[in-house]
């Protein structure tokens, strides 16, 4: 038995053991965002129950926006809610908004409970534009450029951190440019 | 007071643990006679300990403490007795200290069956399982500690998980943990058979009744998990090639390569390289599965719990157990040299391409099932694999080394003839052949995949009874003869016959079950049918159910098959309020012919009862036929190597 | 434990899916939907195809499916469609290109190559030719009738 190959082994599991321990470090339930650098897909959504506009993606070129998939379904999302309300007062982006797979009204009567952050909704009952946004879940938001190209995607709650640490400088890095 | 004390039975299991490793490691460095006793009472010790600290936890579930943290977060009031015990290992603290106790139980097993043949081999193992057990002890007090209170304690817990408050769930555990850590004793005897430099026909033999004992669990344990996903989940899947099935996979394949090598180092002492290194890879594969489930590193719906922090302590282990004892095996590794030579045509270099066609099937699941993480941490790429993946190499392979399988059997040591193997073989390969083409003809669907499999089964059956009749000289001598020599074949043999008979019979029953399959599904109000292929399924009437734990909405089914036969099938829907969950048990009327798969969904207003119904053909011998591949492990473990003659005489001059 | 209890819940729910009012008019369309559900991932809940589960977005999903092959797409096609949107994550067949060229050719390979060192390491014994003369075999032959053996 040569040397070599009785080490063969050893220097398999090593290799293996570093990747393991990489792993450990990564969230394996999140998918990267096939839209980065990408231009927003196409739609045009019609207004929730309750209000007038809904939302189309001509609506939201021109300016540096957050788009932001909820549901009131949605437990994260209420956590998440006054963070969003914060933001909007803050007037630093404007947030928009698609409301993903909700009954009539329901969309409408949580955002009469709890505050409504968002400049216009689009009602997607279907789910058909979340899947084109390539959406797994809800709180997502989406940070899109003032030429309408999808720079980043926060998947889940976003936290005072998040915003502070990563959204709010991509955010203003952006409307510099 | 009793979970302080199991809390402290643990402990002490950690120190005496070390105490035997670092006491018998100095023992054999010293030379000391004694030690082999003093680790053989330490063993025994170990597992009093364990039992006892697991009789605690078991106390703890029973009666329904849930100051204990464990069992406020499974267990609740009003769960059936039953599963309040099964609920033990229902958990990530409970189910490691169940495979703890395994570990100490194999050790004492060995400390009580083992005589002082090979004293110094038996105790450096004694030292490795200590060393193993100290590890995992550890383990437990640290990062997952099943005594650990909860402050205030709750008035009712959060109930176990209704899928796992389930017979063939319960039991599924105990079975593969049983297989995965009767491994240990095999790495041990072979990190052990490393330190000392030699592995020998000895060797072998001693180990062998150890690795076919786990290795007949774990068949047992993963057919337990597949029986149990195809009836509780609902729609008759009984393997996702999701990565926790594929870690409890992978053992078995290595374990089953690895019984196969044993058996050419014990006759022939050749292929000691192998073995060794198949014995290590097993349990090697056993911790790697273990941190696969309980570390966060992939998802699954198996998954105990995501958490890093226990995936760092795992990762410290699996250095420490398999990077120990893959430089021991770089470095030692040409002290096994073999004595025993053999031709290209021989039974050794069948099972020399048995062990590479099962290394590649390991190397294919493990990068298959391990692949998207190494995707993911150097690129930003994500991938997965799944069920079409493997279904397009995996089979394959398999495919290919099963046709070996009746000519493997049939070969003789070290030199054999092609010729006569081919003779003896020709009715079986006519009964392929013809049974290829029938299937292919009757198939209701996919005929060339249905040859293929039909006609491979065949083929492993029909060389399984030719081998068989070979041996006895059916048809060449008197029945009666045949007979003698039938009762004379050594248990071992029979168990390797049985084993691969098991396994014709499987490869049988899964195309008959994957390729054959159909469904459909309707609206039913009671008194509306379903039909499929000839077989009809009324819905009779539905009624609400409330049980301790769960309400249901229990439909009752008549189902008529083709060929005249009626049966009644009940499948349901049930809701558990604790969890606030939903589970479906499906109703299924089995007979050898196939299983018609029944479940019933949630009332559709104005619509009716979503009601699923699949034929699965052929699916009863996926548990016939696993279950025949284990009962030849039993049957080869009863082997204890004599080999009997009913005719006795005494050869001129030779003493018995 | 969040991500365990939501995993093991849509599980439980897959007991409906496909639902009966999913099915397809044209049995042709039908089978081929069926096919394509086993060969997407449903994102949710990691490990089953959007064929065995009941989680919403496995549902919207297969509406996606079914719509694009009414509107005449290729399976090739749907599968792309859903690979635009969620990346080579949601196949559950790993495409065939670079980064997997070795995943698919692994078993293949390693079978020539163990098959190759084999046959070198055979080679490499020497095995002696064991030919006992003509008496002996005889004397063989006659003891092992004696004892019934062979």
């Amino acid at each position: 038995m040569n040397r070599v190959i009785a080490f063969i082994p050893l220097i398999a599991f090593a290799a293996m053991a570093v990747y393991f321990w990489m792993g450990l470090r990564q969230d394996p339930s999140e998918i990267p965002s096939q839209l980065i650098d990408e231009a927003v897909p196409a739609f045009d959504l019609p207004a929730i129950e309750g209000f007038d506009q809904g939302l189309s993606h001509e609506d939201i070129q021109g300016e540096v926006v957050l788009l932001n998939f909820f549901g009131s379904w949605c437990p994260p999302c209420l956590i998440e809610h006054p963070m969003l309300m914060q933001i909007a007062r803050s007037g630093t982006v404007p947030i928009y908004a698609i409301d993903w797979k909700d009954e009539p009204g329901a969309g409408a009567a949580w955002l009469e409970r709890h505050g409504n952050p968002f400049i216009r909704i689009g009602d997607d009952q279907s789910g058909r534009t979340a899947i084109d946004f390539g959406v797994t879940g809800a709180p997502e938001t989406f940070l899109i450029d003032r030429n309408g190209r999808v720079r980043y995607r926060h998947v889940g709650v976003i936290t005072e951190e998040v915003w502070e640490d990563t959204l709010r400088p991509m955010v203003e890095a952006l409307q510099r440019s | 007071m009793i979970a302080e004390l199991g809390q402290f039975l643990l402990i002490l299991v950690l120190c005496v643990a070390v105490l035997q490793a670092g006491l018998s490691a100095a023992g054999l460095y010293l030379k000391d006679p004694a030690v082999f006793g003093f680790a053989r009472a330490g063993a025994l010790v170990q597992f009093a300990l364990t039992l006892g600290a697991f009789g605690a936890l078991t106390w703890l579930f029973a009666v329904s403490d849930f100051s204990t943290l464990v069992v406020a977060e499974n267990s609740h009031t009003d769960k059936p007795f039953i599963y309040k015990l099964t609920g033990v290992w229902g958990n990530h603290e409970g189910s490691m200290l169940l495979w703890t106790l395994m570990l100490t139980g194999y050790t004492a097993a060995l400390a009580w069956s083992s005589k002082a043949v090979a004293p110094r081999l038996i105790t450096l193992t004694f030292a490795v399982q200590s060393a193993i057990t100290a590890m995992f002890a550890a383990f437990l007090l640290f990062t997952s500690n099943p005594f650990a209170r909860l402050w205030p304690a709750p008035v009712d817990g959060r109930d176990l998980n209704p899928l796992l408050q389930d017979p063939g769930l319960a039991s599924h555990p105990p079975m593969l943990y049983a297989g995965y850590v009767g491994f240990s004793i095999t790495f041990a005897f072979a990190v052990a058979a490393l330190i000392e430099g030699r592995a020998d026909a000895r060797w072998a033999r001693i180990v062998r009744p150890w690795a076919l004992t786990a290795w007949t669990f774990l068949t047992i344990g993963i057919a337990l998990g597949a029986s149990w996903a195809y009836y509780e989940l609902g729609w008759g899947g009984w393997w996702a090639w999701d990565p926790v099935e594929n870690a409890s996979l992978l053992p078995w394949l290595a374990g089953t390569a690895f019984i196969h090598s044993l058996r050419v180092m014990e006759k022939r002492d050749t292929l000691k390289a192998w073995t060794i290194l198949l014995a290590l890879f097993t349990f090697s594969l056993s911790l790697a599965g273990t941190f696969l489930v309980r570390s966060g590193v992939l998802t699954s719906v198996h998954a105990f719990a995501v958490d890093p922090q226990r995936g760092v302590f795992i990762l410290a282990i699996l250095l420490a157990l398999i990077g120990g004892a893959l430089t021991l095996y770089g470095l030692r590794a040409q002290t096994l040299r073999p004595t025993g030579t053999f031709a290209m045509v021989s039974r050794e270099s069948s099972l020399l391409v048995n062990n590479i066609f099962f290394a590649a099937a390991i190397g294919l699941v493990f990068y298959g099932t391990f692949y998207p993480l190494f995707v993911t941490t150097v690129s930003d790429e994500t991938l997965t694999i799944g069920a079409p993946f493997y279904n397009a190499t995996f089979n394959p392979l398999m495919g290919v080394l099963f046709l070996a399988v009746p000519l493997s059997g049939l070969m003789a040591w070290k030199r054999a003839k092609l010729g006569q193997l081919l003779k003896t073989l020709s009715p079986a390969v006519i009964a392929a052949l013809t049974a290829g083409v029938i299937a292919a003809w009757m198939a209701n669907a996919q005929p060339v995949t249905s040859a293929l499999g039909v006609g491979l089964g065949i083929w492993v059956g029909a060389g399984v009874l030719a081998d068989l009749r070979s041996r006895i000289k059916l048809f060449e001598i008197d029945f009666g003869a045949s007979l003698r020599r039938a009762a004379g074949l050594p248990l071992g043999i029979w168990g390797m016959l049985v084993s691969h008979l098991g396994l014709a019979v499987l490869i049988i029953a899964i195309t008959g079950v994957s390729v054959w399959k159909q469904e459909t599904r309707a609206f039913l109000s009671p008194g509306d049918s379903l039909e499929l292929s000839g077989h009809v399924v009324r819905l009779d009437d539905v009624v609400r159910l409330d049980e301790d734990n769960f309400n249901a909405a229990v439909g009752r089914f008549h189902v008529t098959r083709p060929g005249g036969s009626e049966h009644d099938v009940v499948a349901s829907r049930r809701f558990y309020p604790v969890r606030g969950m939903y589970t479906t048990e499906s109703g299924i009327d089995a007979n050898f012919a196939g299983d018609v798969y029944v479940t019933i969904g949630d009332l559709v207003e104005g619509r009716g009862w979503p009601v699923h119904v699949y034929l699965y053909p052929l699916a009863i011998w996926l548990w016939i036929g696993s279950s025949i591949l284990a009962l030849g492990g039993v049957l080869a473990i009863l082997d204890r190597g004599r080999r009997s003659l009913s005719s006795r005489k005494q050869l001129p001059g030779a003493s018995t | 434990m969040k991500k365990l209890l939501l995993a093991l819940s849509t599980l439980a729910l897959a007991a409906m899916a496909p639902g009966p009012d999913e099915i397809m008019e044209d049995p042709a369309l039908e089978q081929r939907a069926m096919a394509l559900y086993d060969q997407l991932r449903c994102v949710v809940c990691q490990s089953q195809s959007i064929g065995s589960s009941d989680a919403p977005l496995a549902v919207d999903m297969r509406s996606v499916v079914r719509e694009r092959l009414l509107a005449g797409s290729s399976d090739g096609e749907v599968l792309g469609y859903m690979q635009e949107r969620y990346g080579d994550y949601v196949l559950m067949r790993p495409p065939l290109q670079a980064n997997t060229l070795l995943l698919w050719g692994m078993p293949l390979i390693f079978v020539l190559a163990g098959g190759l060192l084999a046959f070198r390491y055979i080679r490499s014994q020497a095995v002696e030719d064991e030919t006992l003369s003509d008496a002996d075999l005889k004397k063989a032959e006659a003891l092992m009738k004696e004892e019934g053996l062979e």
